[in-house]
């Protein structure tokens, strides 16, 4: 089941075309993500979907409405990049003000044991740290128990620790059955997170996949790394097909190549009886897609 | 309903932990009026003033000043921070319409003026024997015109000040010609006649001539009426037509 769709939506800000072209559809129960660089549009789409900005063209719907229907702020969390609370309010006053909003909201007191603020609720948001903010942030946009959360730039300006298990948090929401909708500009995330990816560059849509099959379409090459138990000629891995070169660094042996390089390479070593010590694989990471696809739309 | 009461409960709290605006607001007018009622020859009748007493006047000028504290000084500022930081697009999120909160900060502008005023009566009756308005009806009126057309203004600074600071300073430069023209330092009854012609027209000067008029027994005066009416509908207005939520 579609939860959003949007097709060919353009936003200008007057000569500024923010975005030119953005269509996608998202599922009920997915995470998907909106990956791009700075300035790529991701967040004016997103506040297009949240019916805080009107497109100039073309058509979202949200759980079948227009994104201003007022009856969507029952079922759309919603957390933006860039809005504080009040200095002077206190964690607990600010969730259960919010809570107040919704006719059937969550558990404020388990959604901060999970966001790891169960032992900030006196303390006054001017008080709280970057992380602690941002987290309840992600606290009011889930506090109305929604069927679609909008997350923008979740996790930025949180340590690697709050950043995993914010992760955490999301993957169990979306196992409730929370469709969720992200925008971030970090790979490991979307990497880690997304079941699907639109790619947003100049304000329009340059890939849409999962994100292994943005990886896999790039069709790069993989770089094995391995120590061999006794010494090999290189002939015999350069007669795979697979294999494009061998390197030698001291004892280590480097190979380059395409397709199942990894299957390839260990059965010959196999076959010969040779063991692959401090065995290393360098793929193309989500990094890597990324890059590319971005840099390709650069050039137009 | 609920909601709304909630709303203007936590913006009560969050104005009462500012403890500077806080008290200036509650307090200060009454303690002008225990200064000014502490000097002897304030709490004689003068000729000059048509027999009434200084600290009689004072009163009037009290609670002016609290309205000039809450809608010119506090207002703006408190308004042009939440837009600036998000706090009203944030709601526009969720299923509380930002209008809700403006209504609960007005609600609580309102609160804390009325309460400064009951202040200020209080403390001018029991220790200075001022006469609680004659004309009570009349006072109210006065008061809720006064309030109305100072707060437009402040809204209006909020809608158009780019942040929370610039609203502060916007609030405190006008301030001060609004308190002298509503007799803070000359009061209206001894100004010279031309700046008593121009206070007419300014909306702390005539809110204060409309507070006097009921404190004295009489309804307020239709000039000073319909410069508070003026004021509350073309700041009022602007202030709808320039207000961005971001």
């Amino acid at each position: 089941m579609t939860v959003i769709e949007v097709r060919d939506l353009r936003k200008a800000y007057g000569e500024t075309v923010a975005v030119r072209d953005v269509s996608f559809t998202v599922e009920a129960g997915e995470i998907f993500g909106i990956l791009g660089p700075n300035g790529a549009g991701k967040t004016t789409t997103v506040e297009c979907i949240a019916g805080l900005r009107r497109p100039d063209q073309g058509t979202i719907h949200v759980l079948g409405r227009e994104p201003h229907d007022s009856t969507l702020r029952y079922e759309v969390g919603v957390q933006l990049q860039e809005s504080q609370l009040p200095d002077k309010i206190s964690v607990r006053e600010a969730l259960d003000l919010y809570a107040s909003f919704y006719p059937d909201p969550a558990d404020w007191r388990a959604l901060t044991r999970e966001l790891g603020l169960a032992d900030k609720l006196n303390t006054r948001y001017v008080k709280l740290s970057g992380g602690q903010k941002q987290r309840l942030s992600i606290a009011l946009a889930l506090i109305g128990s929604p069927k679609i959360a909008i997350l923008d730039e979740l996790t930025t300006g949180l340590d690697p620790q709050a950043r995993r298990d914010t992760w955490d948090l999301i993957e169990s929401i979306r196992d409730s059955g929370v469709t969720i909708l992200l925008v971030t500009h970090f790979m490991e995330e979307a990497e880690r997170l997304c079941d699907r990816l639109a790619v947003i560059d100049h304000g329009e849509v340059v890939a849409l996949d999962t994100p292994s099959g943005l990886i896999s379409g790039l069709d790069t090459e993989q770089r094995l790394r391995f120590r061999p138990s006794r010494p090999l000629d290189d002939a015999l891995l350069t007669a795979l097909p697979e294999v494009r070169s061998v390197k030698r660094h001291g004892e280590q042996i480097e190979v380059i190549g395409t397709g199942n390089l990894l299957h390839a390479v260990t059965s010959t070593l196999a076959v010969n009886q040779i063991i692959a010590a401090e065995l290393r694989i360098e793929q193309a990471s989500l990094d890597d897609a990324f890059v590319r696809l971005t840099s390709r739309s650069g050039k137009e | 309903m609920r909601v709304f009461a909630k709303l203007t409960l936590t913006e009560l709290r969050l104005f009462l932990r500012e403890p500077v605006s806080a008290f200036f607001v509650l307090f200060f007018p009454t303690l002008l009026v225990i200064i000014l009622g502490s000097i002897p020859s304030f709490r004689e009748p003068s000729a000059d003033l048509g027999g009434a007493r200084v600290i009689d006047l004072y009163v009037g000028i009290a609670v002016a000043l609290t309205l000039a504290m809450v809608a010119i000084q506090i207002a703006p500022a408190v308004l042009a921070t939440y837009r600036e930081r998000g706090v009203l697009r944030r709601l526009a999120t969720t299923p509380v319409s930002p209008l809700k909160m403006l209504g609960a900060q007005l609600a609580m502008h309102g609160i804390t003026a009325v309460v400064s005023t009951a202040l200020v009566l209080a403390v001018g009756r029991l220790a200075f024997g001022v006469r609680l308005a004659e004309q009570f009806g009349g006072f109210v009126l006065a008061f809720v015109l006064t309030a109305a057309g100072v707060l437009a203004i402040g809204l209006f600074v909020g809608a158009v000040v780019p942040s929370g600071k610039a609203g502060s300073s916007v609030g405190t430069i006008l301030f001060f010609p609004l308190m002298f023209f509503a007799g803070l330092w000359t009061p209206r009854e001894v100004m010279p006649e031309v700046l008593r012609k121009i206070a007419d027209f300014t909306p702390l000067g005539a809110g204060e001539r409309a507070l006097n008029d009921a404190m004295t027994g009489s309804w307020p005066n239709l000039l000073s009426a319909t410069v508070l009416v003026g004021y509350l509908v073309v700041f009022g207005l602007a202030a709808v037509r320039l207000f961005r939520w971001s």
